[in-house]
Order: structure tokens, then sequence, then C-alpha cells
């Protein structure tokens, strides 16, 4: 499953492919943005723009229309860095050579969970106090003879499985994209290899096959960085306004 | 194929949900410098841009309201002045208009005073020449009168206080005598 390392070369472990790919999107992205953002004028020239779309896509798209009020200028930093830091790293998989999306390894998935789990969690209780546990678990309106069920259900869904889910449709989604990449090329390589020249002539048939799933992995990469990031600005909605839910 | 067979069943006992911990290390490590970054130098630059495109946007609907509430002011100010100025005009004219009645009113009354002053001194002339007629013409009708009597009469009439005695009555007389036929 995981590459051999580059540092020291080959051994089973040590630093990876996996790992410098995850400090370079770091440096690309800030690099970007810095460079950006770093002339400010009123009228911007073209990198500006780009930057201030990207950014206002994040801060608007998301954080504000999610969260909204006046405090959603607070988790725009948390969000945009987790929308990009999880694009780069995903677009990683459709770019030749390179070919690895960094979360296909599931270790970078459970971090970034954990920390929007602490995350929501720590806004919820600082919002609402030890109380919000009561209001997260307990819905409104709910007849006293059902709350047995609820309660319960409601425990496990946002405390248990919550975190879970959304690390796992990271991973997943990039691991069987990366899997599927992976088995298309290889058996491309495999079918080419044969003599039979009708066996060698269905390679095509898969070619045409990967192109197609190679566009659709790259719109999955895409749409699973804003998924992820949606989900914790709905998640940290939940944890502030957690009494009118 | 092959290969991928072959890394497969080298590392077939690796359950994939397993993380590596140095991975997870470098991911948290990576994710935190990008997060210290965006929080200290990105945001705090897009948001600066912001505010101030803002700013000036919002500055400039200030500045055009306030253009257009100096201009409307000056309209008020030129329509006040113009008011003002109608009223001043009409005052002047109603004033102008009573002035010249005042006037001609004066011009009347001193034209009726002085015709009156001209009539009463015609009045006054006329009644002293009457007077005057009539006090010669006594005088003249009397002397007229003993004379002409004192021819008719031979009789000397010069003795003047009896003379004017006798012509006074004759005229009491006519006087009387006219009195009746004007009656």
């Amino acid at each position: 499953m995981h590459l051999p390392a580059i540092l020291p070369w080959g051994a089973a472990e040590g630093f990876s492919k996996q790992m410098l790919l995850v400090l370079l999107s770091v440096v690309i992205i800030a690099a970007f943005f810095v460079l950006a953002a770093r002339k400010q004028q009123l009228v911007p020239g073209k990198l500006q723009f780009a930057g201030e779309a990207a950014y206002g896509f994040v801060r608007n798209g998301i954080a504000k229309d999610i969260i909204g009020g006046r405090d959603f200028i607070k988790y725009v930093p948390l969000l945009f860095s987790l929308f990009f830091f999880i694009l780069v790293n995903n677009i990683y998989g459709a770019i030749p050579l390179l070919q690895l999306p960094t979360f296909s390894h599931v270790g970078g998935a459970y971090v970034l969970a954990g920390l929007v789990y602490v995350t929501w969690i720590a806004i919820g209780i600082k919002k609402n106090g030890i109380r919000y546990f009561k209001l997260a678990t307990v819905p409104s309106g709910v007849p006293w003879f059902i709350l047995p069920i609820v309660v319960p259900i409601e425990i496990i869904s946002n405390f248990l499985v919550r975190p879970v889910t959304h690390s796992l449709r990271l991973f997943a989604t990039m691991l069987a994209g990366h899997l599927i990449m992976m088995i298309a090329g290889s058996g491309i390589e495999f079918l080419v290899m044969q003599e039979n020249i009708l066996l060698k002539g269905t390679s095509l048939l898969v070619l045409a096959g990967a192109i197609a799933l190679y566009m659709l992995e790259a719109l999955i990469m895409v749409l699973q960085a804003y998924v992820f990031t949606l989900l914790t600005a709905i998640y940290i909605e939940g944890a502030l306004h957690a009494d009118s839910h | 194929m092959n290969q991928l067979i072959t890394s497969a069943a080298t590392e077939g006992e690796v359950n994939p949900l397993m993380p590596n911990l140095w991975e997870m290390g470098v991911v948290l490590a990576g994710f935190l410098i990008l997060l210290f970054i965006v929080v200290k130098f990105v945001v705090p630059m897009f948001e600066k841009t912001f505010a101030e495109r803002a700013e000036a946007i919002e500055g400039g609907i200030a500045k055009a309201e306030k253009a257009q509430a100096e201009a409307s002011a000056a309209l008020e100010e030129y329509k006040q002045q113009l008011t003002d100025a109608r009223a001043e005009a009409n005052r002047i004219r109603e004033e102008a208009r009573a002035e010249g009645a005042q006037i001609l009113a004066d011009l009347k009354e001193k034209a009726a005073a002085e015709s009156a002053r001209i009539t009463a001194q015609a009045h006054a002339q006329i009644e002293s020449e009457r007077q005057a007629a009539v006090v010669a013409l006594r005088s003249e009708v009397g002397s007229l009168a003993t004379t002409l009597a004192g021819r008719i009469v031979g009789e000397s009439l010069d003795d003047d206080a009896r003379a004017a005695r006798v012509v006074d009555r004759f005229l009491a007389d006519l006087e009387t005598q006219n009195a009746g036929a004007a009656k």
C-alpha cells in the first residue's frame, strides 16, 4: 500500500513521496495566496483577481452562506485552509508523474477530520456551555417516550459516526480513484504486451474508459474538497446555533 | 498488472484504514503551518483589501450624496431668493401705487382748496364791488334825484341833511316795494 520512502531511499518507513507532496502543497498554497494578496490594489490585477475569487468562493460561498451572521469571519481561515489544502492534495492525483492524491492514505484524512471534530465540539461548548451536549443530543419537540430511542441515535450519529464518515468519505473517494487509475494503467500495459493483435487492440477500449474515468476523478477531487469544507461549515454552524436546532 | 499484484501481495496484510503515524504527523504539521500563514497573512490581507474597496465605493457614494445635497440646498436657496425678490417687487409696486394714489389725492385736495379759495376771493371781491357800487350808486342816485327834484320843485334841497333823509326814506320804500314785488 505505502510507497517506499525517499529518505532513506527505498526503506519501508521514512520520508515518503506522500509527505513531500503534503509539504509541497503548503508551499504552493501559501505562495500563491500571499503573492495574490500582497499588492492589495483596489482595482486588482489578474493574479490578485484570481486570488480574490478563490478566497471569496470560500469566504462568501461557504462561510458566509452556511454560518452567516457577524462571526462567520472567525471561521474563514480554517475553512479556507481546509478547502485549498484538500483541493491541492487531491489534484495531485490528476497531475501526470505526481499522480498521488495524498488523502488516498488515510492518515491525513483522520488528522483533518479529527481537527474539525475537536473544533466544532469546542465551539459548541464555548458558545452554550456544558449544556451543549444536551442540546446536541436531545432534539426539542420530540415526545418523551421516543427520547430513549432518539437520544442514543443522536449521540451515535453526531459524536461517533460523524468524524468517521467525514474522514472516510474523503479517503475512500481518493483511494478508489487512485486504484481505478492504477488498475486501468496496469491493465493497458498488460494488454499492450499481449501477442494476440485483438487483445492488443482492446487496450484502446480500456484507454478510452480510463480517460473518461480520469475526467470523473478530476471532478470528484474538486467536489470532495468542497464537500469536506462544506460539512465542516455545517458542523460549526450546528455547534454555534445548537439551541435553535 | 503484475507489478500491482506483487505489490499488493507483499503488503497484503496492510489494512488501508490503518494510518501511518508519520504521515499523520506530516499532514498535521503541514496543515497547521498553512493555517498559521492563512490566519497571519492571507486572510488579513484579503479582508483589508475588501474593506478598503468597500470603503472606496461607499466613500464615493457618500461624496455623491453630499454633492447632491449641496446642489439641492443651492436650488432651494435660489428659489427662496426668487420668492423674496418677487415679494419685494410686489411690495415696491404696491407702495408706488399707494404713493401715487396719495399724491393724486393730495393734488385733488389742493386743487379743490385752491378753487375754493379763488371762488371765495371772487365772491368777496364781487361783494365788495357790489357794496362799493351800491354806495356809489346810492350817493349818485341820491344827488341825481335831489338835483332832479330840486329842479322840478324849484326848491333848493341843498340842505344835505334833510336831503339825505329824504333819499334814504325813498330808497327804503323802493326796497320794500321791490321786496313786495319779488314776493
